[in-house]
């Protein structure tokens, strides 16, 4: 059954480049925050006349992603126009690469669904420019139109298009959080801007035809996207329907995809060498290019150098920020802050929806909570508790108190297992089935018992101790 | 040969229309060129492309944007300072 | 108001604020070039009203040298036509014989220099839009070799060939026109670093060898026209000058690579004119966007321009990229190669600028494949790239006739050297 339907998927990832002008004009690209077309000239505006001028850094940035990611670099690259009509789309001609883009072949390494690692190959990259932002107004009453921002038109984008190589969504979720990390250490882009990773995905089952998926703005609806796709298609096969050759868009609110209009799809790009940018020979730019270490390199010496686990290191790796922080807590004991680290502070920072970033300041504060429980002056309940009041303070107030203080001010430490000894009897007391349980040797029985004490005792106990004095009393 | 359907189709990949009333006389006329543009068929090509002129950039630095007022100015009821274009949805 | 050769689009003047060579100078700017605050409309509808918010370079250079920009000139639409016809303000007239064109496309600077109006114009030419109406109207037009004068703010046509030039009442103001606006500029990256110097100009033509294209004398070129022609490289010999025949055999592809090329360029240049961001025409926002773009394009371009996007948008259109596109940039390449060949055997070329006389209105729109045809000399500079200067040189049916003289690549020195000592034999 499963063989029948084998998922192909191939990804196209839009990477925003954080150089400081715009890709062909001096516009400061850093417009996030300001007021609509206040960063526009005549060029990114594409007023009569303009002329385009070709930003280095974009391509150095472009080069630095091509060397890490194994590419050549072909003899010489062509900017061409890719001409179609859509508002965002100052010129009616996006300015990108063809024929002959500026890095072909190269590959990541990623792990498939059994752990296992994988080669994702590369086609190519290539430099081009990111449209206006639209902004889609009016009503069924009044009609609908669209508001226009030409701040991001002119953006440099380098666009890495994979081989239809990856076999779930979750590979491709992976390949996507190593290209981000990759990026990311390389210093080309900024993860935390909006937008600035975008995806689009060619999946297809084996023997059907291919659907893009256009518009994953986040990186996160990959798997979502992909997921429902693979549904929607598997149900139509088994239906005896047909998978039609099309484009779809990703409504990221609701996690579904939904077809693009036939007339968007009949686009001819008619695309043809822009006229007015010189060709580009930067082959042998790329021996001059030192790279930083990358997110494989540093796993591997983060399980060399910590002594930690491959799950732990690989997690703390992939991403720069995590990294960073990982290793200026490390000094406390390496596996405890791996643990705390990259299981218990991750899973509290996703829940909240919060980025490492954010924490990376109060590292030496992380490394005292963590220090607390290794020094056995909470446990470890306490410490998560601990570690919560200390990620809502710094999320909703924007305050950082130290766990010290948390600890002292709820009266979480820890206590020795003698003063609780009489909410344990008086706990035994009131659950004698669970005794029963226990002595007729039903396994965990016991834990329910040291649960309610844990509870009762606001995570100030060990739970080892507690464990120690139910069987001490209990005769064992 | 180009049809006049053939150019409708091709006009409305340009976004244009060709008025029923010149669709013949268009017809002809882009079919006579087409024809003269046939001369490039008994072309024998000598070699491959070669291009004159490489590698010019600018350095990664900002340079001052127009006012808001200006890159708006020759647009049409802008709100917001945003330009105003047609439903895409 | 309009002037009596309907010349200039829109009149200003705006005084430069420049110390230099052209201080307190007239000059006429054609519509195709980018003026901060002065309406600049490519004689189109769909950009009549449009307001630059900034100047093209040559136009920021006309101001640093002092010029006064005395208004923006008349030309075919978009620089497609060779009449000034083709202007959706009505036809330039020839100050010569106001029944006649004044050729084109930049006709409005040329009829603005020859009825006196002005002293200097810039035009622009693509495949011969000055140096058709400088030698339809009896004045001096030099297309510069590609790059040497930015293309920044002109309003593009066909980007690989175009190059914004002056043009004058004689060798000397040409020459100084053009000293003004050549040299580098980073915002056009096909730019060179090529000044020019005025100083250097001087009538120089002895001992040079001109070659006498016999391509340039064929069919279609018109008897008196080319007597004229062929007497005004006889006063060239006398002038010291040696003349061989050469020949370029792949001209035959010249008119057929040049259109191919513009238009598709063309196509693409033009699809940005869509009424959003600048043009009178406001789209219809309430309509969906290729809907409301059709209206106004269809609306605000006129039939030549039509005919050129839907021509281009065709030859780039998924299937014929490589039966046209590609063989035409080919025939670009072995026609540059034939002319650079060619200028190895001499220093300059020499002929006809036009194979005719200025045709009286209306005479050579009829039939748009007449009309390209009138661009076959003067297409091959500007594919190969090189400097051609249109020189007055006699006149033939009672219209003047221009003598063509094209060089190397980047040596409008020896053009202009060579023109200047014709003109001061005459």
């Amino acid at each position: 059954m499963s063989e029948e339907f084998q998922v192909i998927i191939g990804l196209e990832v839009h990477c925003q480049l954080n150089t400081k002008s715009k890709l062909f004009c001096g516009c400061s690209a850093d417009f996030r925050a300001d007021a609509p077309n206040t960063h526009v000239c005549p060029v990114c505006l594409g007023l009569p006349g303009a002329l385009p001028v070709l930003n280095k850094k974009a391509v150095e940035y472009a080069l630095k992603v091509a060397k890490a990611l194994n590419c050549t670099i072909p003899e010489e690259g062509e900017f061409c126009r890719k001409n179609y009509f859509y508002p965002d789309l100052v010129k009616a001609y996006q300015i990108t690469m063809g024929d002959d883009p500026l890095a072909i072949g190269g590959y990541i390494e990623i792990e498939d669904d059994a752990g296992n690692p994988k080669v994702v190959n590369l086609t190519r990259i290539h430099v081009e420019e990111d449209p206006g932002r639209l902004v889609h107004m009016g009503n069924k009453e009044r009609g609908y139109y669209t508001l226009v921002d030409y701040n991001r038109s002119g953006i440099p984008l380098i666009e890495m298009v994979t081989e239809p190589e990856m076999s779930s969504p979750k590979e491709a979720r992976r390949l996507l959080n190593k290209l981000r990390a990759t990026l990311e250490y390389l210093d080309v882009f900024d993860p935390e801007k909006e937008g600035s990773l975008r995806v689009d995905a060619n999946i297809s089952i084996k023997g059907h035809e291919r659907v893009e998926i256009k518009n994953i703005t986040s990186y996160k609806g990959v798997e979502k996207a992909l997921t429902f796709e693979i549904t929607r298609q598997k149900n139509l096969i088994r239906r005896g329907g047909r998978i039609v050759r099309e484009t779809r868009h990703f409504q990221e609110g609701k996690g579904t995809t939904t077809s693009a209009r036939s007339k968007e799809t009949a686009n001819d790009y008619r695309y043809f060498p822009e006229p007015d940018l010189p060709v580009i020979r930067v082959a042998d730019w790329v021996k001059d290019i030192e790279l930083p270490e990358l997110p494989d390199a540093r796993r591997d010496r983060f399980m060399s150098q910590y002594g930690i686990a491959v799950n732990h290191a690989r997690t703390l790796t992939g991403d720069l920020k995590l990294a960073e922080f990982y290793e200026a807590i490390a000094e406390v004991g390496a596996a405890l802050a791996a643990s705390w680290t990259a299981d218990i502070l991750m899973g509290e920072l996703n829940y909240r929806d919060m980025h490492v970033s954010e924490v990376a300041g109060h590292a030496d504060q992380f490394a005292e909570l963590i220090t607390l429980v290794r020094d056995k002056k909470i446990t470890d309940k306490a410490g998560v508790e601990v570690l919560r009041v200390w990620l809502d303070a710094l999320h909703n107030e924007a305050k950082s108190e130290a766990p010290s203080a948390i600890v002292e001010r709820l009266g979480l430490a820890r206590e020795s297992g003698e003063s609780f000894r009489g909410i344990v009897e008086a706990i035994l007391e009131k659950n004698p089935q669970a005794i029963e349980d226990h002595k007729a040797g039903k396994k965990g029985a016991l834990n329910f018992i040291v649960g309610q004490v844990m509870k009762e005792t606001k995570g100030k106990s060990d739970p080892r101790e507690i464990h120690a004095m139910i069987s001490e009393i209990l005769g064992e | 040969m180009i049809t006049e359907e053939d150019v409708i189709q091709i006009a409305g990949l340009a976004d244009l229309s060709v008025p029923q009333s010149e669709l013949t006389a268009f017809t002809g006329s882009f079919n006579s060129i087409l024809e003269y543009f046939d001369i490039l068929d008994t072309l024998e090509i000598e070699g491959s492309l070669e291009r004159t002129l490489f590698n010019v950039f600018r350095e990664d630095e900002v340079t001052e944007s127009l006012p808001q007022e200006d890159a708006l100015k020759n647009s049409h009821n802008p709100e917001d300072g945003y330009i105003r274009a047609p439903k895409v949805v | 108001m309009a002037d009596i050769y309907n010349a200039f689009l829109s009149e200003a003047e705006i005084a430069g604020e420049g110390d230099g060579i052209l201080k307190g100078v007239r000059v006429a700017v054609k519509d195709n070039i980018s003026t901060k605050d002065i309406e600049t409309t490519c004689a189109s509808k769909i950009l009549k009203g449009y307001i630059p918010p900034y100047d093209a370079h040559a136009v920021t250079l006309l101001k640093q040298a002092g010029a006064v920009i005395a208004g923006k000139t008349n030309m075919d639409e978009f620089g497609m036509g060779s009449t000034t016809e083709n202007s959706a303000f009505g036809a330039a007239l020839n100050p010569r014989d106001t029944t006649r064109v004044t050729g084109g496309s930049s006709g409005g600077s040329a009829a603005a220099v020859a009825g006196g109006l002005v002293p200097l114009a810039l035009g622009s030419d693509t495949g011969g839009s000055i140096r058709c109406p400088a030698a339809w109207c009896g004045i001096v037009g030099l297309k510069p070799s590609y790059g040497r004068v930015s293309r920044f703010g002109l309003i593009a046509y066909a980007n690989s060939f175009e190059q914004i030039g002056p043009m004058a009442n004689n060798v000397t103001d040409t020459a100084k026109l053009f000293s003004v606006i050549a040299g580098h500029d980073v915002r056009d990256s096909t730019s060179v670093n090529k000044p020019y110097d005025f100083a250097g100009l001087k009538a120089d033509i002895a001992g040079k060898t001109i070659g006498i294209p016999k391509e340039y004398f064929g069919e279609g070129v018109d008897e008196a026209v080319s007597e004229t022609v062929k007497n005004a490289i006889a006063k060239l010999e006398e002038l010291g000058a040696k003349t061989v025949e050469v020949s370029l055999p792949s001209m035959k592809y010249a008119l057929a690579a040049y259109y191919v090329t513009c238009t598709c360029e063309a196509s693409s240049n033009l699809d940005r004119f869509d009424g959003v961001r600048y043009g009178e025409i406001a789209p219809d926002t309430n309509m969906p966007w290729h809907d409301a773009y059709t209206k106004v394009r269809t609306a605000g371009f006129g039939d030549e321009v039509r005919r050129r996007i839907i021509l281009g948008t065709f030859a780039l259109s998924a299937g014929y990229y490589g039966k046209y596109y590609v063989k035409a940039r080919h025939a670009r390449q072995q026609i540059a190669k034939d002319f650079a060949k060619a200028l190895t055997q001499c220093d300059l070329l020499a002929g006809p600028t036009m194979p005719n006389v200025a045709p009286k209105l209306g005479e050579l729109t009829k039939d748009p494949l007449q009309m390209y045809q009138a661009d076959i000399l003067t297409v091959p500079a500007n594919i190969a790239g090189i400097p051609a200067i249109s020189v007055p040189c006699g006149t033939a049916h009672n219209m003047p006739v221009g003598l063509q003289i094209m060089g190397r690549m980047y040596d409008e020195e020896t053009v202009l050297n060579a023109a200047l000592a014709y003109e001061e034999a005459c």
